[in-house]
């Protein structure tokens, strides 16, 4: 414990004196023999106005240890074996309910990662925010209001006087994660806890947010315990890092030194996983698999009665796409930008308007039977691995669902051998293809999204952000997968994807699209190193700076 | 749609089934689990093997209950009247009609002229036959029942003495002199046939109407909504009374009315999960590959809609039981003669002064619906997703 009531100077180092110190904390769930340990005996401590991360993959323990400071877990399901965690002296892990409720969300407050479900749907902003500094302060009525103006202000939410009678489904994502922030800032605590609080954010919005926490952190003198599995916040946030995998912190040092020189195998691979490399070297003469021209997706706005069409939603609006074969196209932009309707739209899965040709045939005029031979040659996979499988048919059943539609022939060995032959591609082992979904892991389901498609040898594969839902280290080896897939079979991919740093890995071209509309589009390497646009400047400057440059080219 | 291709992989599927590849009846991890949850659940699973028991054996109400014998031996010759009817002048009698076994005067030709015996059902009245020699006046009263001044009674007015010669009513006999035993047994099936007939027939409509609505959406949707609206207005008990007015009424024709009422109680719900689940990114990746909608609506949705209409399926069947009673109790169910628990009910009514009738028909008809209830909990319990999944991932 460090010396309490000392007056350090102000600019002291950072972390001098100990604010919150973890010892040897234990988390289990469940009693007895089928007790799962989520946390074995980690310690850390965070000194005051310093910013400590924990870093790991999803599973790794960390929101459960720091839910485990405000005793946030679900007990008695959960339980804590052993450890400690002194606040300010006082052992968090033993002090009476009533205690601990006037130190949650007033010494120590949390944010968290999904800003869509944190809120409550029900109640204006002013309210929600308002409580937490009733509650804490008893303060009310024109006083509370004052503050809350003064906090939303602080958060940078424009116009705030008029936002007080807002309800969150009227906010932006990133307007409610400000929201977030202003009520727990609210009673000026001395430790923030942050649980993934740009996880859900686009690219541009998480470089604003961070800004903002960076600002808000000097100005209130707090300190902050951030949670992530994304290393590039790690590096422009914290002072000290822990990082944490099966439970256990296994380095843990100053920011700049367990990035320059890594000891513990896991943070070097962890270190190591950041998708690398560049796409194969396009040819120029290759022939054109898919061509789409001036594609239109409207969804008509209707009103009144009679159900007249007043106007259109242009998800998306005159975009033109030529696939070559063998080659990628990546397609970028934030949320809403339109980019899976496009994606979905290529495969005729929605209706649009204008020619989409494939191989020389217009496919955009058929029916569904008609469409039905071209399906064996274009196929999809998707974000969400645990969306994407049907929890109810086992993996083999899954594999070769379009084997029964689109080759009759086969014989019950033959479609089992493509199967097999399908999910070795993928580095599945085929002697599981008859488990379920659930039994695998997020990176090996979509594994077999991938042999799902790759079974009909198809020539051209839409990748809906195909990466998006897994931890860095599985991303790089998907995105390994796909480069490998695309040299052997000479497949033609569409890789949408909100995150440039894979995009980067594999497209050979770029489609920059926002609103609908087709902001820059130029070989991969034009658009990288030279962009024309300033939303594209500002797209590469968020994702690979974390830097909010440019606001006024982005939303907020 | 494509019903063509339905039936070639349903076709391949039940090949490969015949050569052995895959097991028929597939039992994920997930039944199985929901096997075991109902299992822990000890009333529900209790209650499922009386049930079983007892609508086995109703099921079997012939061999239990029947005025005719199970077989007969006559001068060596086996007949077996349950099965073929048999004139009496087979057994040596006058009449050209069916023998009536119960008189005593054939049993006399069959064992003693005949030489031989007859091997009767548990109890020797079926649901309509009548007690001809009863003790006292209808309702007879049980005959354990019976006391001393009742068998005084029954010397004094005429009827059967209480000796060994009288035939036992373990319940009495109702207001024609019919067993109530007999009775109870085949109305218990008939209620619970009539509501298992009612149930499937209403779900499998009700599930195709809702799978429909709820996968195509847009304006089948709304027309069909506004159908159903109207529909479900029309007053169903004038109905069958008019239709009781003009013919009359036999087990399907009731059941045709009331089926056409009782289908729209799970539409509701299965175009509900059909239009969340239609927006699934697997069914997207189904459709993708090439599949008919028919092919995803059976393979890929179907399944999730079927937990909320298995979980349902009990209580539609307790309503379809109760809705058949209540009919029979207001005299607009079953014809005349029929075995059924209502008509039971009206005579409990109608006769106070023989509680026996009364007091049967609510214990029969409130352990039976008691039993229902308490297997549909516990499959109710079994198909909870928060159960089977969760305690599936630990």
């Amino acid at each position: 414990m460090a010396t309490e009531g000392t007056k350090t100077n102000k600019d002291a180092t950072r972390g001098g004196e100990k604010l919150l110190t973890v010892k040897d904390l234990s988390v289990d769930f469940g009693k007895g023999g089928g007790a799962v340990h989520a946390v074995k005996n980690i310690s850390f401590d965070i000194g005051k106005k310093e910013t400590v991360a924990l870093v790991g993959e999803s599973g790794s323990g960390k929101t459960v240890s720091a839910l485990s400071i405000l005793r946030l877990l679900p007990y008695p399901a959960a339980s804590h074996p052993s450890g400690e965690i002194l606040y300010k002296g006082q052992d968090l892990l033993k002090m009476r309910q009533s205690d601990l409720r006037k130190i949650r969300g007033d010494e120590i407050s949390m944010i968290f990662q999904e800003p869509m479900t944190s809120l409550n749907p029900l109640h204006t902003i002013e309210k929600q925010v308002a409580e937490v500094m009733t509650i804490h302060q008893g303060i009310s009525g024109k006083a509370a209001q004052a503050r809350v103006l003064e906090l939303l202000d602080a958060v940078g939410i424009d116009n705030p006087k008029e936002r007080l009678n807002s309800y969150p489904h009227q906010l932006s994502g990133g307007q409610r994660q400000r929201v977030m922030i202003a009520m727990a800032l609210a009673n000026d605590p001395d430790l923030l806890i942050a649980d993934e609080p740009t996880t859900a954010l686009d690219v541009t919005i998480q470089a604003q947010i961070l800004d903002l926490l960076l600002r808000l952190r000097e100005k209130l003198d707090m300190a902050m315990l951030l949670i992530t599995h994304d290393l590039g916040v790690v590096r422009k946030m914290a002072d000290r890092v822990c990082v944490m995998t099966n439970g256990e912190i296994v380095e843990h040092g100053p920011t700049k030194q367990i990035f320059k020189a890594p000891k513990h195998a896991y943070t070097k691979h962890l270190l190591a996983s950041e998708p690398k490399g560049r796409p194969p070297k396009a040819n120029p003469d290759a022939p054109v698999i898919l061509e789409a021209d001036d594609l239109k997706v409207w969804f008509p706005i209707r009103r009144g009665f009679l159900r007249r069409t007043v106007g259109y939603i242009k998800a998306v609006d005159g975009v033109d796409v030529v696939v070559p074969d063998g080659q990628t196209v990546g397609v970028v932009g934030e949320s809403g930008s339109g980019k899976t309707t496009l994606g979905l739209a290529l495969l005729r899965l929605i209706s649009s308007e204008g020619p989409v040709v494939y191989l020389g045939d217009r496919i955009d005029g058929l029916e569904s039977k008609q469409m039905r031979p071209f399906r064996r040659q274009m196929q999809i996979v998707f974000q969400d691995p645990y969306g994407s499988l049907s929890p109810r048919l086992s993996v083999s059943q899954i594999v070769e669902e379009g084997l029964l539609v689109q080759k009759r022939g086969l014989s019950a060995e033959e479609r089992r051998a493509r199967v097999s032959k399908a999910l070795k591609e993928v580095g599945i082992d085929p002697a599981t293809q008859d488990r379920y979904p659930h039994e695998f892991s997020g990176g090996q389901r979509q594994r077999i999204a991938i042999a799902r498609a790759l079974v009909l040898e198809p020539k051209f594969l839409v990748l809906d952000e195909p990466t998006s839902a897994l931890d860095v280290s599985v991303q790089a080896q998907i995105v390994d997968l796909l480069r490998d897939l695309q040299k052997r079979y000479s497949l033609a991919y569409l890789f949408i994807s909100h995150d440039l740093k894979v995009v980067r890995a594999l497209a050979n071209s770029i489609i920059v699209m926002r609103d609908g509309k087709v902001v820059e589009q130029g070989p991969a390497d034009t658009v990288f190193e030279n962009p024309q646009t300033d939303y594209t400047k500002a797209l590469l400057a968020a994702a690979f700076e974390l830097e909010a440059t440019g606001a006024e080219a982005v939303s907020s | 749609m494509d019903a063509p291709t339905d039936v070639a992989i349903q076709e391949q599927e039940a090949a490969e089934a015949a050569e052995g590849n895959r097991p028929w009846v597939r039992v994920s991890p997930i039944n199985k689990r929901r096997w075991t949850i109902f299992k822990s659940h000890k009333r529900g699973y209790w209650s499922l093997w009386i049930f079983l028991v007892l609508f086995v054996i109703s099921l079997f109400a012939e061999f239990v209950a029947n005025d005719k014998p199970l077989l007969v031996d006559y001068q060596g010759e086996l007949y077996s009247p349950i099965f073929k009817s048999y004139p009496e002048t087979a057994f040596g009698g006058f009449f050209e009609t069916e023998a009536d076994y119960r008189d005593p005067a054939v049993k006399e030709m069959i064992e003693v002229d005949g030489d031989g015996w007859i091997l009767w059902p548990p109890i020797r009245f079926s649901y309509n036959t009548e007690n001809k020699d009863p003790p006292m006046a209808f309702p007879s009263k049980p005959t354990w029942l019976l006391t001393k001044e009742d068998c005084e009674r029954a010397i004094e007015d005429g009827f059967h003495p209480c000796n060994d010669e009288l035939e036992w009513n373990w319940l009495g006999t109702d207001d024609q002199g019919r067993d109530v035993v007999a009775r109870i047994i085949y109305g218990f099936r008939i209620s619970v046939l009539f509501g298992l007939v009612l149930t499937i027939l209403s779900s499998v409509i009700g599930v195709a109407a809702g799978a429909v609505q709820g996968y195509f959406g847009g304006w089948t949707d709304l027309l069909f909504q506004r159908f159903i609206e109207i529909w479900t207005s029309v007053p169903q008990l004038y109905l069958l009374i008019i239709v009781a007015a003009v013919i009359e009424p036999n087990f399907w024709i009731l059941l045709g009315i009331l089926l056409a009422f009782s289908w729209v109680a799970l539409v509701g719900l299965v175009r509900a999960e059909f239009l969340r689940a239609r927006n699934f990114e697997y069914v997207t990746a189904a459709k993708a590959l090439g599949l008919g909608n028919w092919t995803i609506m059976w393979k890929h949705l179907l399944p999730n809609a079927m937990v909320a209409t298995l979980t349902f399926m009990p209580f539609i069947l307790n309503g379809s039981i109760t809705t058949l009673t209540s009919l029979d109790f207001l005299g607009f169910g079953l014809p005349p003669g029929s075995p059924s628990l209502g008509e039971l009910l009206a005579q409990g009514k109608d006769n106070l002064h023989a509680p026996w009738l009364g007091l049967t028909a609510f214990f029969v008809i409130g352990i039976m619906l008691s039993l229902l209830i308490f297997i549909g909990e516990a499959v109710r319990d079994a198909f909870d997703p928060r159960k089977a999944y969760g305690a599936a991932e630990g």
